[in-house]
C-alpha cells in the first residue's frame, strides 16, 4: 500500500528538481566559499545564487539581508536572543503572543531565566486564534525592544494581521520579528510590504531539504550573532555554510515562487474538500482556526470524545500519516498551549488532528483519509466513556 | 514505538464496552495527561465472572485496559488484587517509558472496581473514586519521585522515570 502523507508540516517531500540539484552539487565537489582560490569562487557563486532566489521568494530588497542558518528554530533563536543582547542598554522587555511556537516561547523563557532582567508580555488570541493589534499596542512599554509574533500558526493555521502590527511597532520604534516558518513558501510573504524587520523560515516547509533555514534581517537592524567564529554570512553567522543544503533551498525557493499561484489553487481546493468531507462524515467535531485568515495547506480538527494518538495509530495501520496535538502524543505529555489559548476544552484538545498537504497531494487521498478516519472514529468512540450516543 | 502485543491489543481490544448491570465500577482519570478509564466487573461467588472497560486515551491506555481485563477475567478477587501496573506492562512486553503512567491508570481502575464491589457488599456504599496520591516530601538535595523514587529533574511536571505527575509545590 502506498503511504499517504497528510503530515506535510512535519515532512515535506523533496522535489525531484531539488534532489537533482543537490546530487549535482555533491558531485561537483565545491570548495569552501571562504577560500580565495577558484574552487572557493565557484562555491561563492552558487551560494549567492541561492541567496538571490530566497530573497526573491520573500521580496527582500537586498540578497545580503538573507542569512542562511541550520533551521527555522536557529533563525528564531538568533533573532530573539540576538536582538535582546544587542539592545540590552535600551530595554529588556519583549512582547509576544500566547500561540507562538516552542522555539519562540523557549527562547524567551531562556532569556527570562538568565537572570539579566528580561521580561515578557504575551498577548491573547480570540477563539479563532487571532491577535487584536490594539492588544499589542497596549503591551508595548517604554522598555520594549522587540515584538515577536508568528505569521501562520503551525497548529491551527490562523494568519495574523502582521501589517497592522508592524504599523504599531514602527510608530513606537520597536523591532519586529516574525516567525514565518509555517508560511514562507506556502503563501506569498513580502517582507517589505508587511514591514517586517526580521523573518525566520525553513526550507523543509517548501519541499526543500531539512537542516537549512533562513533569517531575513533588514539592513540596519543590529543583532548579536549566536555563533562566533569566521566571517561567513557577512559576519552574521560564523561557520562553514551547508552549501549542498543551501543549494537545495535555493532551488526549492525558486520553484515555490514560480508555482505559488497554481499551488495555492490546488491546496485551497483540497482544503475545501477536506473540511466539507469532515463535516459530512463525522459528527461532533470542531474545525479549529480562522475560517478565512488561515493557511491553505492545513486543517486542524478536534474530534470529540476520543484521543488523538490512538486515531493516528489507526490511520497509520492504513498507511495514512497525520499529526496530532494530543497531550498523550507530546513528549512532555502536556496539552497544546495553542488549543487551550483558543478556548478548546482539555478533553477536546486531546482529540485534535492536524492534516497538512501540498502540491503532490491528490483528491482521492483526501477521500480515502476521510473514509478511514470515519471508521477509526466509530471504533474509538465505541470504547470511550465520554461518548454516550449510539 | 509499541511492542507487537501492545499493537495487537490496541487493534483488537478485548472486553470493550459499558456494563449496565455491573457489580463494581472503577473510574479513574489520568493525572498526567487527563485521560479516563472505566472498569466494570461482574462477580460470581468470589470470582470475576465478567469484566469490561471503556477508555479515553492513547494506544497504550487502550492496550493496557484490554490486557488487564484478560488478566483479571476468571480470577478470584484476591488474585485480581495482585494485578499491578507492573504485571500488566510486563504482559504487554513493555511500554515506552513515558507511557508507564497509562498502566498505572489501568491498575488503579481495576482496584477501584473491586473496592467498589466490596464496599457495596459490606453496605458501605461507594467509596472514594480516586486513590489519594499526594506528592509529599520535603526539599532535600534532589527531588525524588514519590511513586518510583527516581530523581526528578527540576521544572518537570511529571516524573521522567515512571510518568506520574509531580505537583507544583514539591
Ligand atoms: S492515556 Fe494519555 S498518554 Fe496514555
Amino acid at each position: 500500500m502506498k503511504v499517504t502523507n497528510l503530515d506535510y508540516i512535519s515532512a515535506n517531500p523533496l522535489l525531484p528538481e531539488v534532489q537533482n540539484a543537490m546530487i549535482e552539487a555533491i558531485k561537483e565537489n565545491y570548495g569552501n566559499p571562504s577560500s580565495s582560490h577558484c574552487l572557493g569562487d565557484q562555491s561563492t557563486e552558487v551560494l549567492e545564487q541561492a541567496r538571490k532566489r530566497v530573497a526573491v521568494l520573500i521580496n527582500s530588497a537586498l540578497p545580503e539581508e538573507v542569512v542562511f542558518t541550520s533551521s527555522g528554530t536557529e533563525s528564531i533563536n538568533h533573532a530573539i536572543k540576538g536582538v535582546a543582547l544587542a539592545n540590552e542598554k535600551k530595554g529588556k522587555h519583549i512582547v509576544t503572543s500566547n500561540i507562538e511556537h516552542n522555539a519562540v516561547l523557549k527562547s524567551l523563557r531562556r532569556l527570562m531565566k538568565m537572570g539579566l532582567g528580561y521580561h515578557v508580555a504575551s498577548v491573547p488570541v480570540d477563539e479563532h486564534g487571532l491577535i487584536d493589534p490594539s492588544d499589542v499596542a497596549k503591551a508595548i512599554t517604554e522598555e520594549t525592544i522587540l515584538v515577536t509574533i508568528m505569521h501562520g500558526n503551525n497548529e491551527i493555521g490562523t494568519i495574523q494581521p502582521i501589517k497592522e502590527i508592524t504599523r504599531i511597532t514602527k510608530e513606537k520604534g520597536v523591532l519586529f520579528h516574525c516567525d514565518g516558518v509555517a508560511s514562507v513558501g506556502v503563501v506569498p510573504i513580502d517582507v517589505q510590504d508587511l514591514g517586517i524587520d526580521m523573518l525566520s523560515f525553513s526550507a523543509n516547509q517548501f519541499n526543500g531539504p531539512s537542516g537549512v533555514g533562513g533569517l531575513y534581517i533588514r539592513r540596519g537592524v543590529g543583532l548579536w550573532p549566536l555563533h562566533d567564529g569566521g566571517a561567513q554570512e557577512n559576519g552574521k553567522r560564523a561557520g562553514t555554510e551547508n552549501l549542498i543544503g543551501i543549494i537545495g533551498m535555493g532551488v526549492a525557493a525558486d520553484i515555490a515562487f514560480r508555482e505559488m499561484e497554481s499551488r495555492l489553487v490546488h491546496v485551497r481546493r483540497l482544503k475545501e474538500r477536506l473540511i466539507k468531507g469532515l463535516n459530512e462524515k463525522i459528527e461532533d467535531i470542531i474545525i479549529n482556526g480562522h475560517p478565512e485568515l488561515s493557511l491553505p495547506n492545513l486543517v486542524s480538527v478536534s474530534v470529540r470524545y476520543i484521543e488523538g494518538e490512538s486515531i493516528v495509530l489507526m490511520l497509520d495501520e492504513e498507511k495514512i500519516e497525520v499529526s496530532t496535538r494530543s497531550a498523550c502524543a507530546s513528549g512532555a505529555l502536556r496539552a497544546s498551549h495553542v488549543l487551550l489559548s483558543i478556548g478548546r476544552e482539555y478533553a477536546d484538545s486531546q482529540g485534535t488532528l492536524v492534516i497538512s498537504f501540498g502540491k503532490e497531494t491528490k483528491e482521492d487521498e483526501i477521500d480515502r483519509f476521510l473514509d478511514v478516519l470515519s471508521d477509526a472514529v466509530d471504533t474509538l468512540r465505541k470504547m470511550s466513556p465520554l461518548y454516550k450516543k449510539g | 514505538m509499541y511492542t507487537e502485543v501492545v499493537m495487537n491489543h490496541f487493534k483488537n481490544p478485548r472486553n470493550v464496552g459499558e456494563m449496565k448491570d455491573a457489580d463494581g465500577i472503577g473510574e479513574v482519570g489520568n493525572p498526567v495527561c487527563g485521560d479516563m478509564m472505566n472498569i466494570y466487573i461482574k462477580v460470581k461467588g468470589d470470582r470475576i465472572d465478567d469484566i469490561s472497560f471503556q477508555t479515553f486515551g492513547c494506544g497504550a491506555a487502550i492496550a493496557v485496559s484490554s490486557m488487564l481485563t484478560e488478566m483479571a477475567k476468571g480470577k478470584t478477587l484476591e488474585e485480581a488484587k495482585k494485578i499491578t501496573n507492573k504485571s500488566v506492562a510486563e504482559a504487554l512486553e513493555g511500554l515506552p517509558k513515558n507511557k508507564l503512567h497509562c498502566s498505572n491508570l489501568g491498575a488503579d481502575a481495576l482496584q477501584l472496581a473491586i473496592k467498589d464491589y466490596e464496599d457495596k457488599m459490606s453496605g458501605r456504599g461507594r467509596g472514594p473514586q480516586r486513590p489519594e496520591d499526594k506528592h509529599e516530601h520535603t526539599h532535600g538535595e534532589s527531588c525524588k519521585c514519590p511513586y518510583c523514587d527516581g530523581n526528578v529533574d527540576d521544572g518537570l511536571e511529571f516524573c521522567s522515570h515512571c510518568g506520574r505527575e509531580i505537583s507544583e509545590d514539591h
